[in-house]
């Protein structure tokens, strides 16, 4: 150091402040790959690709468990009276007010597709029980109507819909 | 770490915190009060360099950790499946087999400055010998990380090393049992080496912390080898010490980071990318490039305890060094002849290392006894003699005294990375020998070479097109799967694309509800298809050679570049070795072997094939395959394009690594010389 005027003062503070900066964004910038790790990996995603049900053998008041994306889906081949129950319910006075036409494809009404975790805390519902004909879930005892809807209980929301359609009258691909 | 700190916090909640434990105080006193000795040079900015190393192994390592499959059956394609399916796997698998290498090379510096400015003498022995331990720690870390990814020479690396154990008198095979956990290396060796590598860099911290406190008690040594007198000979450890480490720090990550994103197997054994197989043994067993100087020792005493004892040996005398050497004169200094005699050492550990890699014939036999007996006689012979009857020449009174006497070398900066790229150099004759014999593959001029190199994506999409065609009908791609073939950095084919290719396969799905297994069209997650259900099916078809897969082939075969073109080789970034001997392999048939040589039946004479009698017949032809886009139809293109396209299903994210390691690299230039500059800046008022 020669001199110690304030010039030479301010530029050496630059200096370190600058340097400081680079380094700080060197420093995030290096902890972004740690983190973009967590993802799902490619052939993770990859096997989330969509998936075809066919659902020719569910009878009439049965349904199947189908797995996508590490999910529970349930099919539910409904009854007309569980239907009827589905339709007949005051909608405003639900938890989540959702119609069954909103919850199930038109023109396939006996088809309810849902995903089968409870939006409480995640447990898996049991279909066919509880008091409304749908879902039963053992954790806290929510309750699901046979739309899928929450009708008691701590559950907040209705089961979740995953994305799908009917490929044919007798088929469906999920995601 | 040194006594009560004078530290006294201002904020009232760090008051609090500090009557309660002081724990502010000891960074301060240890970190920031901490006086430094004002003239050290940046040799001794190594440890902080490991530090950061330690660090950076432990966070990469619980990352991969999470990626990874501890299993005999799995391992192999985990690591891959890391590589090529995690979010920056590539970068961090490369990272931590790169940081490995990068620590060795750290230690060895920091093992010799200590070695040659005597900072194992009192009353610094036990800093020292807390210092092997954290060596031989390492070595066993470092051993048991690269049997994890279960190629070949994990595999048989582990077996010779831990049949070094065998040659204890009485328990040694009980001994080698209890490491394998079985009859032989398998699963459950696997097993425990995971949970060991996990656990012992741990261990490492712990001793590291011994060794920062032994450090602060007994202060640090210094080029002149005189101990701090007053005030005038020190100064803080920050800014000080700190700015200059995070300088030394940089440089050094740029070197590391040439390493990552450019060359990140030229450490690395090509067959290691071949999956274990406890049936073939590789053609040289070779250990890491830091063991090397050990393993020469090993091998040039021909009897089996005596080697296992020697070897041990050249690495636990280092404990003893305070004692062997007992010259009042710390640094060498002001000790001409040990001065002479430490550079004759650090070749003769260099030799050693180059023996190392070399097979165990001929000349090399007698040169690595020649240097084993040199490398003993220095610490058992040499430094006694030379601390009995050396005249030193007269140190400076006092550390001022230095600073002031002579000029700062910038040489010693320059020397330090020419020692390194030097210790690097080393292992270039371990990474290629899978073709000894023959005449070497010429050089392609590839695409995909140098800094900035990219795949040619039309070479991409033919050379799928021959592997179809004509590879596939015996050489299974376990690795790649059709949705690759969408990703970015590599053919370019579009979803539909890939979607329709995968959709002339069949592939085996199932049970279905009815509990059988069906025929499905495949879909894009689905794998290439294998053309033999099985290994004995793809062996007895094909006269007994089973057609090894090709997903890594390009990066699983090499050759020798001979000394000095390997060391030509780091800086020029050549990668190309495996493409260069496919092409090679490809066009090297001959339908008549030269005169002489006997062929086996069932074999074909190829030029450039290790022996030269291949079971795999010369398949290509001109016009075999036709080319939509106009190439020549030729067999020298077939080859070329075919070796492109095996080099990016063996490292597909090489663009993506090309052009991060772009932006690293001119990032770390820039905060290099900004350091530079602030550490100028800071030091200009101590001068
Ligand atoms: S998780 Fe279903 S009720 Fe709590």
């Amino acid at each position: 150091m020669t001199t110690s005027s304030s010039a030479g003062q301010s530029r050496r503070d630059f200096l370190f402040v600058a340097t400081g900066a680079v380094a700080a964004v060197g420093a995030a910038a290096a902890a972004w790959p740690l983190v973009a790790q967590l993802n799902p990996d490619a052939s993770t995603v990859a096997a989330g690709a969509p998936i075809e049900v066919d659902l020719a053998p569910i009878a009439d008041g049965q349904d199947i468990k189908v797995f996508w994306r590490g999910k529970p889906i349930y099919i539910m081949h409904r009854t007309k009276k569980q239907i009827e129950e589905a339709r007949d319910v005051n909608v405003a006075s639900l938890p989540d007010p959702q119609p069954d036409s909103a919850r199930v494809k038109e023109g396939h009404d006996q088809w309810l597709v849902v995903i089968g975790i409870c939006t409480h805390l995640g447990c898996i519902p049991i279909a066919h029980e509880g008091n409304y004909d749908g879902f039963f879930c053992p954790c806290h005892g929510s309750q699901y109507d046979s739309s899928g809807r929450i009708r008691q209980g701590p559950a907040p929301l209705n089961l979740a819909i995953p994305p799908y359609a009917f490929v044919s009258d007798s088929k469906i691909r999920i995601g | 770490m040194s006594g009560p700190s004078s530290f006294q916090p201002q904020n009232s909640v760090l008051k609090w915190i500090e009557r309660r434990l002081p724990i502010f105080g000891l960074v301060h006193s240890s970190f920031v009060a901490y006086p430094t000795p004002r003239n050290l040079n940046y040799w001794w900015t190594f440890g902080g360099i490991l530090s950061f190393m330690l660090g950076v192994q432990i966070i990469t390592g619980v990352i991969l950790a999470m990626h990874y499959t501890p299993h005999a059956d799995l391992a192999f394609n985990s690591v891959e499946a890391i590589v090529r399916d995690v979010d920056y796997g590539w970068l961090l698998r490369y990272l931590h087999s790169n940081g490995a290498s990068m620590f060795f090379i750290a230690v060895y510096i920091h093992m010799l400055r200590g070695l040659y400015y005597g900072s194992y003498k009192e009353p610094r022995e036990i800093l020292w010998i807390l210092g092997v331990i954290i060596y031989l720690l390492m070595m066993a870390t470092g051993f048991m990380g690269y049997v994890l990814p279960w190629g070949q020479m994990s595999f048989w690396g582990a077996t010779v090393i831990t049949n070094l154990f065998s040659a204890i008198p009485y328990f040694g095979e009980s001994i080698v049992t209890l490491l394998w956990g079985g009859y032989s290396v398998g699963n459950p060796t696997l097993n425990r080496f995971f949970s060991l590598h996990y656990l012992l860099p741990f261990v490492i911290a712990g001793v590291v912390v011994l060794h920062v406190w032994a450090l602060h008690v007994a202060g640090q040594n210094n080029p002149a080898g005189v101990e701090p007198k007053t005030a005038k000979d020190t100064v803080p450890f920050t800014p000080y010490a700190t700015i200059k480490d995070a300088f030394g720090l940089s440089c050094f990550i740029l070197f590391y980071c040439w390493f990552i994103f450019y060359i990140p197997n030229y450490l690395g054994d090509p067959d290691n990318y071949i999956p274990a197989n406890p049936g073939v043994t590789p053609a040289h067993i070779v250990p890491e490039w830091y063991y090397l100087p050990f393993y020469a020792i090993l091998r040039s005493i021909p009897n089996k305890l005596a080697g296992v004892a020697a070897m041990f040996s050249a690495i636990l005398i280092l404990a003893f060094l305070p004692w062997l050497d007992s010259a009042k004169t710390r640094s060498m200094r002001y000790r001409p002849l040990a001065k002479q005699c430490f550079w004759i050492f650090v070749g003769v550990c260099l030799g050693l290392g180059y023996l190392g890699a070399k097979p165990p014939e001929g000349v090399y036999v007698v040169a690595g006894r020649i240097l084993t007996a040199c490398y003993f006689a220095y610490f058992l012979i040499v430094l006694p003699i030379l601390s009995r009857i050396e005249k030193p020449r007269t140190v400076p009174n006092s550390i001022a005294d230095d600073v002031l006497g002579k000029k700062k070398s910038v040489v010693a900066s320059a020397l330090a990375v020419i020692g390194a790229v030097g210790l690097l150099a080393l292992d270039g004759g371990s990474t290629a020998r899978a073709a000894e014999h023959g005449p070497t593959p010429p050089s392609v001029n590839w695409s995909f070479a140098g800094p900035f190199g990219k795949f040619d994506q039309g070479q991409l999409q033919r050379g799928y097109k021959i592997y179809k065609e004509v590879c596939s009908a015996c050489h299974s791609m376990n690795l790649v799967h059709y949705r690759n073939l969408t990703d970015p950095g590599g053919p370019g084919f579009s979803i539909a694309q890939a979607e329709a290719l995968a959709a002339e396969i069949q592939v085996k799905d199932g049970p279905n509800d009815a509990g059988e297994m069906f025929e499905r069209p495949g879909r894009v997650a689905d794998k290439f298809p294998a053309p033999f259900p099985n290994e004995n099916a793809a062996r007895a078809a094909n006269g007994g050679a089973a057609p090894p897969d090709l997903s890594l082939m390009a990066k699983a075969r090499g050759y020798e570049r001979g000394f000095p073109q390997f060391i030509f080789d780091a800086f020029t970034q050549f990668q190309e070795k495996g493409p260069n001997y496919i092409h090679a392999i490809l066009t090297g048939f001959e339908e008549t072997p030269p005169e002489g040589f006997e062929l086996p039946d069932g074999s074909t004479y190829n030029k450039y094939f290790p022996g030269h009698a291949m079971k795999m017949p010369s398949v290509l032809a001109d016009d075999q395959v036709t080319y939509d886009d106009g190439t020549p139809q030729k067999v020298d293109q077939y080859a070329k394009d075919v070796a492109a396209f095996l080099m990016w299903t063996a490292e597909p994210k090489l663009e993506e690594r090309k052009r991060l390691g772009f932006q690293v690299m001119i990032f770390m230039i820039i905060l290099t010389g900004l350091l530079y500059f602030t550490k100028r800046a800071v030091w200009a008022d101590a001068h």
